[in-house]
């Protein structure tokens, strides 16, 4: 069984190729990814308590060797989760493909483990796939964009027109590099002069260094650069200064950062331009509206029951207007995305939702569905041809398997 | 008389089970069964007072049973009664159990001033109260996880101070020593003690006459109640409209005097404590009878469930169930000496009874919960020893050889066991938070990945047999050793599929209520080596590289795998299923791993040491034994 008969052949290429066929076929190189695996879950459910979630994410599973600090150098310690992942799979193909012959001993088999290439295949999507944003909402109060958790984008906003604000929003990432951006809705270019990916901002005292920003409110204020932060309940606060160049002359440089409350606003040409840094968003062609949150708790309990928002759903072509119930467990799936009821704020004022958009959702749902029916049905093919066994010899009883 | 023998032994059990379930009989002239019964809502459920001074006494003292002051054994119900209504006698009642030794010196207490050298009343450290609350609050700043023993000693006898205040606070005004003639002389007065309440000379406090300030004083006693209270016992008026709407004393008798209308539950509990403080029997059963009635035709389903889980406590099927798994298990193990027919039947008899036993109780807690069975750590601990159990029960069905039986008794006394010292924090019948409040969910995914915990311990446990007989009795014949490990073997396949659907499952759940399939979270983690772990051993059945002994290994640390993700990831304290935290069962753990370790360090023994396999074969043993580490009897393919 370890090892598939080939045809004889006795060259040189064809023997190492059985040789590297043999290997990723065989149950041995199984177990023994199969027990990396154990050892890499294992050690990165230790880590959670100091690393929290995301860098034990990032650090075990989503990597393909996972290193060590021995001092002060990096060590690869281990084969990380794609590569332990990757080879399982290799190995579990190679097993598929090479062995498939249809048998109904073996249906069962084939299709758990089918279902388990599928399940595989459905994870990687959803960590290359998966975007997660959260939308908050004041009672009463419409949206019809998601804001990122982590990344931040410069928003250039022209309100000369008092019925339409035109965005031109900058990535977080165009920032932190050198080039200057041009954008054929800008009458200027943005030249990125610092980036600091998380910083704190302070009111500038009478000595100090001198002030980089030349205009707005940014030479009033002292930026200093902090280290970037991992851990899940802390989020790093970007710092930008940027220049905005006319055709012939500078407009100032600007300090930018979501850390500032309102944004900052200057005429060029007689248009009326805003200036903001802000979590980057992500426009819905709807819009929601929320019109109660709700936080049931049991009677004379603190310990809470249920939390729900009532939203409006609306569209601008006035298709769809109704009203939408997000609950625990009862999240919205709507064009694309899906809404999960995941907070709270303000004394029950204001919902947080996380949105998803994850086009491989299905996925594990149908690799659940074949794993289940393919388990089921090899163990009761087992069970049948036991009990059958059992009853007709019962001084030497067979194997179960 | 051989089968006369098995059939007496069942028959007695089943009779001693009937006995423990016969309606509990109370040798008091006061009607406690009727008190017991009494329903109120605490922490979002509707339950009997039976239960709040069942689950109260467990919190205090880790038992239910109690001593009176004057050494009796009382009742729980005649301890809660002495609490609500006698207040300065219950303070002598010794129900604080404190063993830390620097907690006893902060309170200046020496281990023979209590009952057992633990037990303590709270009269013999009141004046240490402040003191207490003060190390309290220290020690509440403090990350719970980071608390030392001497800080987590404090604030639990700190909490336990807390509840048997809240209790009293229920039903009578704290520090008012005459809170009861009080109110019945409002109830003599109450249309002048309302009138002079809403002139508006009381309102603003002066000039008002000494009656006045008398009612007043009592108003604000009834709103320090409303506020301290742990119990809400008056029942919702017939014009509610949420259904849990259930008062304290307290705010109903506050509305009293706002509106000169007396509730009648609010007016029995007071004449109840009357009865009590004053030992008249006739009046305190007249009083319980007429609540009882009354609270019938107004909520006949929370009272019928009142009602059969205050029968439920009185019973303790699960201990009951303790005791029987015990005795199956030695006359199982017995069975392989000696009449292994008679005795044999007789454990899968006692093992059957057992079973029917728990099944009931847990039953009786669905029905209770209106949710399915497992709802937490404590209803998880009843599930795993009953589903491993009801295999066990398949297993002796078809092999006969009282192997189901001894494990059926061992896994079903230890999973109960685990389950009492889980019982100790509380009321295990608790509301589910908002996330877990989803009977699909509980009923699919948790149920699933329980079985599969169950069937995970079940397959190593029977590979404990295996290597324990094998290793150190002559019992283990070529028979037996053959139908262990393929018992084994298709427990694993078993535990293999449900642990794998359990926690595809639950990936779905979490999709629904999270917004992502797999979150590596520390339960999701613990539930997927579970699975990799029962995978590692059918490959390697599969691939040939394991026969009986490995296979028995491989089993036994299947049980540490699930040891540790069924508690050990709880006591991380990171991750969104750490609900079920837990610290001080660390320990036993560690001891619990320590032991699965040694058990795979004997089966490590060379075959031809097996005093089985020595004396069956002793020259193929030594042989194949040493040379290849293969058993002496290969698995079939």
């Amino acid at each position: 069984m370890p090892t598939p008969t080939l045809p004889a052949d006795s060259s040189r290429p064809a023997r190492a190729w059985r040789a590297i066929h043999g290997f990723f076929l065989s149950f041995k190189l199984t177990i023994v990814l199969l027990a990396f695996s154990m050892v890499l879950v294992f050690a990165a459910t230790l880590d959670q308590v100091n690393l929290g979630i995301w860098t034990v994410q990032a650090k075990y599973f989503r990597s393909f060797v996972v290193y060590g600090n021995v001092g002060p150098i990096a060590v690869p310690l281990f084969p990380g989760g794609y590569l332990v992942g990757g080879l399982l799979m290799l190995n579990l193909v190679a097993a598929y493909v090479s062995r498939f012959a249809f048998v109904w001993r073996k249906a069962g088999i084939l299709l758990a483990h089918f279902g388990l290439i599928l399940l595989l295949i459905g994870e990687l999507l959803s960590g290359l796939w998966q975007e997660d944003f959260h939308l908050r909402l004041n009672e009463g109060e419409t949206r019809n964009y998601a804001e990122s958790y982590r990344d931040y984008e410069l928003a250039l906003i022209d309100t000369t027109d008092a019925k339409v604000d035109d965005v031109v929003a900058i990535p977080e990432a165009m920032l932190s590099g050198k080039a200057a951006v041009q954008h054929p809705k800008l009458p200027f270019r943005v030249v990125p002069k610092i980036f600091y990916p998380n910083s704190v901002l302070q009111m500038r005292g009478p000595e100090g260094p001198a002030a980089i920003a030349t205009a707005g409110i940014g030479p009033g204020i002292l930026a200093a650069p902090q280290p970037e932060t991992y851990r899940p309940n802390e989020t790093n606060l970007p710092t930008a200064f940027v220049e905005l160049l006319a055709p012939d002359r500078s407009l100032g440089i600007y300090l930018v950062s979501p850390q500032l409350d309102a944004p900052q606003q200057f005429t060029f040409e007689g248009h009326t331009w805003r200036l903001a840094m802000r979590r980057r968003r992500v426009y819905q062609p709807y819009a929601l509206t929320l019109l109660k949150f709700s936080h049931d708790r049991y009677a004379g309990t603190e310990i809470p029951k249920n939390f729900s928002s009532r939203l409006r759903l609306t569209t601008p072509d006035g298709r769809d207007d109704r009203e939408v119930l997000i609950s625990m467990n009862n999240p919205l799936r709507y064009g694309g995305l899906t809404f999960y009821q995941a907070g709270f704020e303000n004394n029950d004022r204001t919902t947080v939702l996380q949105v998803v958009r994850n086009p491989s959702w299905i996925l594990p749902y149908v690799a659940c569905a074949l794993m289940s029916l393919g388990l089921l049905l090899q163990f009761g093919i087992h069970l049948i041809k036991f009990v059958r066994r059992r009853r007709a010899v019962v001084v030497t009883p067979p194997a179960l398997a | 008389m051989k089968t006369r023998f098995s059939t007496l032994v069942v028959l007695g059990a089943v009779a001693l089970v009937a006995f423990t379930l016969r309606p509990p009989r109370y040798t008091s002239d006061f009607d406690l069964a009727g008190f017991s019964g009494l329903p109120t809502l605490v922490n979002g459920r509707v339950k009997p007072l039976d239960t709040v001074a069942r689950t109260s006494l467990l919190m205090l003292q880790g038992r239910q049973r109690v001593v009176a002051p004057d050494g009796r054994t009382a009742t729980a119900a005649e301890w809660l009664l002495d609490l609500f209504y006698r207040p300065a006698h219950a303070d002598e009642y010794q129900v604080f159990e404190i063993v830390h030794p620097d907690v006893l010196a902060l309170l200046n207490l020496a281990p023979g001033d209590g009952a057992g050298q633990k037990r303590f009343a709270i009269r013999q450290f009141t004046s240490h109260l402040a003191e207490l609350e003060r190390q309290a609050r220290l020690a509440d700043a403090a990350e719970s996880a980071e608390r030392t023993p001497f800080q987590r000693a404090v604030v639990q006898l700190r909490d336990g101070v807390l509840l048997y205040q809240h209790l009293q606070s229920s039903v009578m005004a704290p520090g008012v020593d005459t809170f009861l003639t009080e109110l019945a002389q409002l109830e003599q007065n109450l249309p002048a003690a309302v009138a002079a309440l809403r002139s508006p000379e009381t309102g603003q406090g002066h000039g008002s006459s000494p009656e006045a300030k008398g009612w007043l004083a009592l108003g604000r006693a009834f709103t320090v109640m409303d506020g301290y209270a742990y119990l809400r016992v008056v029942p919702p008026p017939p014009t509610a409209t949420a259904p849990n709407a259930w008062r304290t004393i307290g705010e109903t008798w506050s509305a009293t005097l706002a509106s000169g209308q007396i509730d009648p539950a609010a007016r029995a509990y007071a004449a109840l404590g009357r009865a009590w403080r004053d030992a008249k029997p006739v009046e305190f059963n007249r009083e319980v009878q007429a609540l009882h009635e009354q609270l019938a035709a107004a909520l006949p389903v929370p009272m019928r469930k009142a009602g059969l889980e205050a029968r439920f406590n009185a019973a303790e099927p699960f201990y009951t169930a303790m005791a029987l798994y015990v005795a199956a298990f030695l006359l199982a193990i017995f069975s392989w000496l000696k009449w292994p027919d008679t005795l044999g039947r007789a454990a899968f008899g006692l093992v059957g009874l057992a079973f029917v036993l728990t099944t009931a109780g847990i039953l009786a807690r669905m029905w209770l919960e209106a949710r399915p069975p497992v709802t937490n750590l404590y209803s998880s601990a009843l599930f795993v020893g009953w589903g491993a159990v009801a295999l066990c029960l398949v297993l002796e069905y078809f092999f006969r050889n009282a192997i189901g039986s001894v494990t059926a008794g061992l896994i079903g006394f230890g999973a109960l066991l685990i389950a009492h010292h889980l019982s100790l924090g509380g009321d295990t019948l608790e509301m589910m938070r908002a996330v877990l409040d989803s009977n699909f969910w509980l009923a699919t995914h948790v149920v699933t990945i329980t079985v599969g915990y169950s069937a995970t311990f079940l397959a190593g446990f029977l590979a404990i047999l295996y290597i324990l007989r094998g290793v150190g009795t002559r019992t283990l014949d070529r028979t037996t050793a053959d139908a262990l490990a393929r018992m084994i073997y298709g427990i694993v396949c078993f535990a293999t599929l449900f642990s794998l659907v359990g926690t595809v499952l639950g990936g779905i759940w979490a999709d629904q209520s999270w917004g992502r399939f797999w979150g590596w979270d520390p339960k999701e983690n613990g539930a997927l080596l579970i699975v990799i772990w029962n995978a590692i051993i059918l490959h390697a059945r599969m691939g040939g590289y394991v026969q009986q002994r490995g296979l028995a290994v491989l089993a036994v640390a299947g049980n540490i795998v699930t040891a540790w993700s069924w508690f050990g990831v709880n006591m991380l304290g990171v991750g969104l299923h750490s609900y079920g935290f837990m610290g001080a069962a660390f320990w036993w753990l560690i001891v619990f791993v320590g032991s699965q370790l040694a058990i795979m360090l004997i089966a490590g023994l060379p075959l031809a040491k097996w005093r089985s396999f020595a004396r069956l074969n002793p020259t193929t043993s030594r042989r194949r034994g040493d040379a290849t580490g293969a058993l002496v009897v290969p698995l079939p393919r």
